[in-house]
């Protein structure tokens, strides 16, 4: 499960910051059928966290009502040069996870 | 004197041609713009275009060594060696003398320099790739050749597209040469051309080749799908080029 | 406005108590149910979504929250309702007062026009929401492509 994560290389302690991940997934909703006919079961990310330097500081419970390869933004406050990290598990129990590094400065 | 003959022949095919354009090239408008602007603003957005996905998967797999000779794309092809190259598909391939879409040639590298498998229509892999290598053309006028081995292509290609079929007994210029600009149910009817494939679609909810795009427009029309790759599409592909000669290439498209 | 909105609005123009404003609200039992009894208020909640979308796949949406995001006042979480989708909580959203700015954009889908519901929980264990109507012109289907 490829995803991207965009958050700014470099900013101020203190600063608000705008946090997006979007993550390839089909967030299968379990109404949709294949080429020959069959339901496909659904399968969706349920669960997406993020952590700052290992202390979790945002979370969603997701459904089938969010659209396929998933696209979230929230913000987060600048404390300390490290690493926002994610993780997230869907239905089948296949989880993912990926970080980009941050330097805080001041 | 012979020479002269010829070009004057040229001149007058081209003279003839572009006065068989039924969209005059200061007219054409890529699909985007008939798009509502939350996904106008969605395609352009490079964070956010769900297609990016697609974009950077097919740059690991350009990197990546696979087949038998374990070779990587980018072992044999300098990474900028590929600006421009989308905008000149379909293209005839100068050994085979076949005409090959992207997705062809991707494959043609595969199975004759890396010993590989080719890939399927519509599998992750080959709309990675595809996408990839479109978006290396960003912004280059699209500029397929119609001249030589090209020319019988081009006009299978172009009677394929003024072919009447399916239960609605339509064929493509009834909708993009006539009808562009008109609503049909909730969508806007565009000029129909090809520079923003393969496109993320929200009604796939996933990435799609031209190919599934067409074969969209057929069951639309309660027409036969063709199996994917037949000449019919590459035909009708390499028309579509020629009717958007000179719109840049906007991969990964977003569209309905 | 609509005809709820507007009597909500003239009803508290009385000045009335905030359960009898509530009352006046049409608000989805779930999303009482999530409250738990506790009062649910209209405002500080803004949920901006488009009038009309064309295709219900994928539809944007904003969630704003008006708090300092203190530790001693911040939104806890928000949750979003949809009147219409086979699964009517589509999300649920955990904060901390390290989030800053109390601001969620995403993409959701949406069965069908219908009313769409954020709710805030805050660190005083108050409930917001606001909702909004949406009209989508195709639903989530798909062709045979
Ligand atoms: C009944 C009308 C109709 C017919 C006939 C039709 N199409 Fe389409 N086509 C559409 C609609 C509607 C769309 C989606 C909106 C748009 O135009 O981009 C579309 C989209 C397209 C697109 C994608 C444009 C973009 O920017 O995403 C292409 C290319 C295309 N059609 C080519 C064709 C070809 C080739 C044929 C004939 C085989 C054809 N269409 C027949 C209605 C039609
Ligand atoms: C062993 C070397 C080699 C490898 C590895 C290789 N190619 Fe090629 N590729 C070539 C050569 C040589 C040509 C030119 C062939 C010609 O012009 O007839 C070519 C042509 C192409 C072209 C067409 C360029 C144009 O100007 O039209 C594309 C696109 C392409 N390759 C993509 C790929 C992809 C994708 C891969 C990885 C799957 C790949 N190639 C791997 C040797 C290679």
């Amino acid at each position: 499960m490829a995803a991207r994560i965009q958050i700014p290389r470099e900013a101020r302690r203190g600063e608000v910051i705008e946090v997006c991940i979007l993550i390839q997934h089909p967030m299968e909703t379990g109404y949709r059928h294949d080429d020959v006919g069959h339901l496909i079961k659904r399968n969706v990310i349920n669960v997406l966290s993020c952590r700052y330097n290992g202390v979790e500081v945002f979370r969603a419970d997701l459904s089938s009502g969010i659209s396929a390869n998933p696209y979230v933004q929230f913000y987060t406050v600048a404390e300390a040069s490290g690493d926002l990290e994610f993780t997230w598990a869907d239905d089948e129990g296949q989880r993912g996870s990926e970080r980009q590094a941050i330097v805080v400065k001041g | 004197m012979r020479r002269l003959a010829l070009a004057a022949v040229a001149l007058a095919a081209g003279v003839a041609l572009a006065q068989e354009r039924a969209i005059a090239p200061g007219e054409l408008k890529s699909g985007s713009a008939f798009l509502g602007s939350d996904l106008r603003a969605l395609q352009n957005d490079d964070f956010a275009n769900p297609g990016m996905l697609w974009v950077e998967r097919g740059e690991k797999l350009w990197r990546e060594p696979a087949g038998k000779e374990n070779l990587a794309c980018a072992g044999c092809h300098k990474d900028t060696s590929m600006r421009g190259v989308a905008a000149s598909y379909p293209k005839i391939d100068k050994a085979s003398g076949k005409l090959l879409n992207l997705e062809g040639r991707i494959n043609l590298c595969r199975t004759e320099r890396i010993g590989a498998e080719p890939l399927r229509y519509e599998s992750e892999d080959l709309l990675a790739l595809t996408a990839y290598l479109a978006r290396q053309s960003l912004g280059a006028p699209i500029a397929a050749s119609i001249a030589g081995a090209a020319r019988a292509h081009f006009e299978a290609g172009r009677a394929s597209y003024h072919l009447r079929r399916g239960q609605m007994n339509l064929s493509c210029a009834h909708c993009h040469d006539a009808q562009w600009g008109k609503r049909l149910l909730s969508e806007t009817i565009s000029q129909g051309h090809p520079n923003a494939y393969p496109a993320y679609r929200m009604e796939w909810q996933t990435m799609g080749s031209l190919e599934r795009r067409l074969r969209a427009c057929l069951s639309g029309i309660r027409a036969e799908m063709l199996p994917y790759g037949s000449q019919e599409y590459l035909d009708l592909e390499l028309y579509l080029a020629w009717r958007a000669q000179g719109l840049p290439i906007e991969t990964p498209g977003v569209r309905r | 406005m609509r005809r709820r909105d507007f009597l909500a609005s003239a009803v508290g123009a009385l000045a009335l108590p905030g359960a009898a404003l509530a009352q006046a609200d049409p608000v989805d039992p779930l999303v009482r149910a999530l409250a738990n009894g506790a009062p649910l208020r209209k405002g500080k909640v803004a949920l901006v979504l488009p009038q009309l979308a064309d295709n219900g796949n994928s539809v944007p949406i904003r969630i704003t929250v008006d708090s300092p995001m203190t530790p001693a006042d911040h939104v806890k979480s928000i949750h979003l309702y949809s009147e219409r989708n086979p699964v009517p909580n589509m999300a649920n959203f955990y904060l901390s007062p390290r989030a800053g700015r109390a601001e969620i954009n995403s993409r959701v889908r949406l069965a069908g026009s219908q009313r769409v519901t954020a709710v805030a929980k805050l660190s005083d264990g108050s409930f917001w929401y606001a909702a909004a109507p949406i009209v989508v012109t195709l639903s989530a289907c798909l062709d045979e492509s």
